[in-house]
């Protein structure tokens, strides 16, 4: 492929409103939303995992529907309501999620939890999910490498209302 | 990832406008196939153009009774979709059989049909690839290519297409309706990707500066009798070894219509129509269905490491097609092969 020197462009000013908080943003187009809460909102609950897809550590909510933050370009979501780990809990009262991992130790390391809790938040919002199978197989794009499959499991039941 | 211009395209003329302006442009609308490969440096645009909101996420009836699903449809919206469930229910099994969650909810229908080939030699760019680098070499064809081509190949190139979403849309004959600056255009979805000949750079048809507008469903939609089977390393979350997607009509036990695609064994979903053919007017049996596998294998040419896809994929077809004749079709989420 030949060598194309490319002009480096001005940052694009966005809008996002993160955990219900609007929050204006200059950013180069290439700024990966993860990037974006990470580095220039100071918002490390989201985690880069892999970055590329695979692993699932990066996941928020984008209007509601979970997403691999790390294949999304910040400025493809201006005007987009995001939600990641730091706004789920409201009023110090943890979101039944969190409450339901720590209750099943759906952890060893931690790494990967964010990115579950918001998966599985958006796993119950859609509504598809009705048993272990279906919960592991709509799981499936979150990796835990400590193993902690089987809890991450029954905490998600346990929110699901499914003893 | 290299630097790059971004623009929002206003609508489809302006998408199109945009990409004549500017050859070393691309349309990104999920981007989670297209921004891993700017991360792996192999995908360099000097301007991406964002067409993720344009109106074309509608699913439509149409006249003839099909329909018609716009580009920028997500996956998991087409996956669900009462329509796609209900009428098209093999669509809906092979769309949920890829991907996770995330990247289904992310990902167009358009961009399904427009992804890149997985082969670990084109994503490392140290590496010889004419898909990648043309006229550069084929490092898969004497390297690890276990997971490579068995239909179809080239001494170009042994790369397959990824996508389970095509495999279901060849099956059931669908078609790409395109915009371009010479205006629409449309083609079947087997006719839309490429055999790599001595040109494994271009995957598809899609000419300069068009686009993928909607893909279209004729009306007969199997919803009875079909099922999609994907074999891979694992039972979630990866690319197919062999997938297959079958859709019968019977009449009593007599195949009176028989579609048949293959995934993950060339580089487009594969079809036989000799194999179709006869397959209709038999008995849906498995030495008929063995009969068609031995037709769809036809030519079948293996490489150091994946020579056991040719069974592999003789015996999916079979248990696949069998699947669809008793009308139970693989479950994506219970595992279980019956």
């Amino acid at each position: 492929m030949a060598d194309v020197t490319h002009q480096i462009p001005e940052p694009i000013p966005i809008d996002l409103v993160v955990n219900g908080v609007r929050r204006t943003l200059d950013l180069v187009p290439w700024t990966t939303l993860l990037d974006a809460l990470r580095d220039h909102l100071q918002l490390t609950g989201t985690k880069k995992g892999c970055d590329h897809g695979q692993c699932g550590a990066c996941t928020v909510l984008v209007n509601g529907r979970r997403v691999n933050s790390c294949l999304t370009l910040a400025v493809m979501k201006d005007g987009a309501e995001i939600t990641t780990v730091e706004g789920l809990a409201s009023d110090g009262t943890l979101h039944p999620l969190q409450q339901a991992f720590i209750d099943h130790d759906a952890f060893q390391c931690g790494y990967c939890t964010p990115g579950q809790i918001c998966s599985a938040a958006g796993l119950l919002a859609e509504g598809h999910a009705k048993d272990a199978d279906q919960i592991r197989e709509l799981m499936s794009g979150n990796l835990c490498r400590c193993g902690a499959y089987p809890n991450i499991v029954a905490a998600i039941q346990q929110a699901m209302g499914r003893p | 990832m290299n630097n790059f211009q971004y623009s929002r395209a206003a609508d489809v003329a302006d998408a199109i406008r945009l990409l004549t302006a500017d050859p070393g442009a691309k349309l990104i609308a999920g981007g989670t196939n297209l921004i891993d490969l700017m991360k792996e440096n192999v995908e360099r645009p000097s301007r991406l153009i964002d067409i993720s909101r344009l109106p074309l996420r509608n699913v439509e009836e149409t006249d003839d009774g099909g329909l018609r699903i716009g580009a920028l449809v997500p996956n998991s919206d087409l996956a669900y979709h009462p329509l796609i469930e209900q009428r098209y229910p093999l669509l809906a099994s092979a769309v949920l059989a890829g991907a996770s969650a995330q990247l289904r909810n992310m990902a167009s229908v358009g961009g399904n049909l427009m992804q890149r080939t997985r082969c670990g030699y084109f994503y490392d760019t140290a590496t010889p690839c004419n898909k990648r680098s043309p006229g550069s070499g084929c490092s898969a064809i004497h390297g690890l290519n276990r997971n490579h081509a068995i239909l179809g190949t080239s001494a170009s190139c042994i790369a397959t297409n990824p996508s389970d979403m095509s495999v279901a849309l060849a099956a059931l004959g669908a078609l790409v309706h395109m915009a371009g600056p010479s205006g629409a255009r449309t083609t079947a979805l087997t006719d839309f990707h490429r055999l790599p000949g001595d040109t494994p750079h271009i995957d598809t048809n899609l000419g300069a500066g068009e686009m993928i507008t909607a893909v279209e469903l004729p009306p007969h939609g199997f919803s009875h009798n079909y099922s999609y089977l994907k074999v891979r390393d694992r039972l979630s979350y990866a690319f197919a070894l062999v997938s297959v997607a079958a859709a019968l009509e019977l009449d009593g036990n007599t195949i009176s219509e028989a579609r048949v695609a293959l995934g993950g064994v060339a580089h487009k979903p594969w079809r036989s129509l000799e194999a179709e053919s006869a397959l209709r007017g038999q008995p849906a049996t498995a030495d008929q269905f063995s009969r068609a596998a031995d037709l769809l294998l036809q030519g079948a040419s293996t490489s150091s490491h994946n020579g056991f896809k040719i069974e592999l994929a003789r015996r999916t077809i079979v248990r696949t097609l069998t699947q669809a004749a008793s009308a139970t079709p693989q479950s994506q989420a219970h595992k279980k092969i019956a």
